[in-house]
């Protein structure tokens, strides 16, 4: 059983390949200029046959693939499947679904465009943003956190410009400011601050006390007190509002981009639907995905080495 | 502004402390201090209703008494954490205002932190106090002082109970302070490890000769350690009695005279039960 396991995804593959080889294409789908789904299908035929052979030789192999292989069986099928319903029967409306080749040859014809200039100038106003607004929102959290006349004057204004949807303010801010840059950036940077701020201040609020207290007994002054216990104890804190204005981010991204910034995967996507090109904008939509999911994954990396201490696994 | 100029003198007279050490003592002087907490529900509790108290320096002192008569509230006050209402508290005759790594506290609870790893828990006071860079390898040595010298790289949460108590002993011993008190530290150990954390404590309070004050629940254990034991009773929270004990030490828990004490504490601290008299022919 367990041999056969990791046969499963070169199975799904080759079944695929078949299926693409053999039956003919629909008429209602225009022809594509290379058969890139093929040259997908071959690639991951290839690359499943050697996990498998390596497996069998080498008992080490094994865990690399060994655990994901129904998964990516599974994935292979939906694919095959897609290209049926598309490319082979034409089941849905061929406007609003094209072929996985057809989505293939955007991406890859399209992939300077849409890489160096969409997603690079995307990636600048999302750190640019995301950046200022953690930072700021730290600053703020830090300060209402450990100073009660800060938190007396500058509270109230977080709880009520805090819960307004940044993408609300897009009306005024991408005429207020002199460039639609510059307006995005501090759309992005407002959905950041608001939930850094709310959760760094609630974080270093829940610090127990006997921790600002056993510091001082051993020498610790104020200000060693915020930044050696106060913020690493509110860390976990910080980290989720962080992460809930990452994902907050990309929605003002999206949003910005559609509405007013003449730049971006955003703009590019709502620009390709309005021409009905809509294997464009399923290539915009894989570039957001894979981006997104790199940045989220690369967020969570930083977050499980900074908090390495919270991990209860490793006992001695 | 005399007083300003004053305090920075003594200041740092208090710094340069190893080799002044035979002057700066460790000794503590409490007088006459009434401390009560307003409760949540409004009303007043006296948590200590003048107490008055002198520890020589190198002394060791126990405080016994039935919880919520102000032990705590007595060690918070020595090590600076809570202000008195009225009185006056003195380590070497120098009035206590606030925290400071002179009298060092160790908790029941032992409040490592938890984002740093034993090494840097131990090194904290020296970090903050900017002296680490020229003190580096105390920290090796306070770890190997508690028996921890391989688990510096390891964090709290992967520490038991004793080894946490441990560690968190060597993070207040590193500053060299010339009172340590101990509220409860082993309270929530085993009978077992207790009784070695009991003579490891001995061991550094002989080597290091430093004034150790200690709230203990536990008669055996004051006797067990303290040249004097102080038995506080509750309403109004006060000093009952205090106690010398003149045995020398290691003392034999066994020990006739050492059972007659322990017995004569639980008469005064009114204990319910029946106390059988240790009986026993020559
Ligand atoms: N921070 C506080 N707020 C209100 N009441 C307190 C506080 N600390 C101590 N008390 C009260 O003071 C009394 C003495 O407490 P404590 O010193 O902790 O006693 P012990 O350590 O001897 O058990 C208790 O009645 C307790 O409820
Ligand atoms: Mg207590």
């Amino acid at each position: 059983m367990r041999i056969l396991k990791i046969w499963w995804p070169l199975l799904s593959s080759s079944l695929a390949i078949v299926l693409e080889i053999w039956l003919p294409n629909s008429p209602k789908h225009p022809p594509v200029a290379e058969p890139y789904f093929l040259y997908l299908l071959i690639l991951a035929s290839v690359l499943f046959l050697g996990c498998a052979v390596g497996c069998c030789l080498r008992a080490g192999f094994r865990a690399i693939i060994d655990d994901k292989a129904y998964f990516y069986a599974a994935a292979l099928a939906a694919l095959n499947a897609l290209n049926l319903v598309t490319n082979k029967f034409s089941l849905l409306p061929a406007i609003f679904f094209p072929t996985p080749d057809r989505i293939l040859n955007v991406l890859v014809t399209d992939f300077p465009y849409l890489f160096a200039d969409c997603l690079g100038s995307s990636a600048k106003l999302l750190f640019t943003g995301f950046f200022s607004g953690a930072v700021a929102g730290l600053i703020t959290g830090i300060a209402v956190g450990f100073s009660k006349k800060i938190s007396y004057w500058v509270n109230p204004l977080i709880r009520i410009i805090g819960p307004i949807p940044p993408t609300a303010w897009i009306p005024i801010v991408l005429v207020a400011f002199p460039t639609t840059f510059g307006g995005g950036a501090f759309l992005i940077a407002l959905s950041v601050w608001f939930p850094t701020t709310v959760m760094t201040s609630s974080g270093i609020a829940n610090v127990q006390n006997a921790f600002f207290e056993v510091s001082s007994t051993l020498g610790a002054g104020h200000y060693y007190q915020i930044f050696h216990v106060g913020i690493p104890a509110a860390m976990p804190f910080i980290f989720i509002g962080l992460f809930t204005g990452t994902c907050s981010s990309f929605i003002t991204l999206m949003t910005a981009e559609m509405l007013g910034v003449k730049n971006g995967l955003g703009w590019y996507i709502n620009w390709q639907r309005e021409m009905l090109s809509y294997a464009n904008v399923y290539a915009g939509l894989i570039i957001i995905a894979v981006s997104f999911y790199i940045f989220i994954t690369m967020f969570f990396k930083l977050r499980d080495h900074i908090l390495v201490w919270q991990k209860g696994v490793i006992k001695w | 502004m005399v007083a300003v100029f004053k305090n920075l003198f003594n200041l740092s007279l208090a710094d340069d402390n190893d080799e002044k050490k035979g002057k700066l003592s460790g000794s503590i002087s409490v007088d006459r201090v009434v401390k009560s907490f307003i409760q949540n529900d409004g009303g007043r509790v006296v948590a200590l209703s003048g107490v008055s108290l002198e520890v020589g320096g190198g002394e060791f002192v126990s405080l016994i008494g039935p919880s919520g008569c102000g032990k705590s509230t007595l060690l918070r006050l020595i090590a600076g954490l809570n202000r008195a209402d009225s009185g006056s508290l003195y380590l070497d005759g120098e009035k206590i205002t606030q925290p400071e790594y002179q009298r060092g506290l160790v908790f029941q609870n032992p409040l490592l932190f938890p984002w740093l790893n034993i090494h840097s828990n131990v090194a904290f006071g020296l970090r903050a106090r900017k002296i680490y860079r020229e003190n580096k390898n105390e920290v090796e040595k306070f770890l190997k002082l508690v028996g921890l010298e391989k688990f510096g790289r390891a964090y709290p949460h992967q520490l038991s109970g004793g080894m946490a108590q441990r560690a968190s002993l060597a993070r207040a011993l590193i500053n060299r302070p010339r009172v340590l008190l101990l509220d409860e530290p082993l309270g929530a150990l085993d009978a077992f490890t207790r009784m070695n954390m009991q003579d490891e404590i001995l061991r550094i309070w002989r080597e290091r000769k430093i004034t150790m004050i200690m709230v203990t629940h536990d008669v055996d254990e004051a006797i067990y350690l303290s040249d004097r034991v102080v038995v506080m009773s509750p309403g109004p929270a006060k000093i009952d009695t205090v106690l010398d004990v003149p045995f020398s030490r290691p003392r034999a828990r066994s020990n006739p005279d050492f059972l007659l004490l322990r017995s004569s504490i639980l008469k005064i601290l009114n204990y319910g039960g029946q106390i059988v008299e240790p009986t026993y022919q020559i």
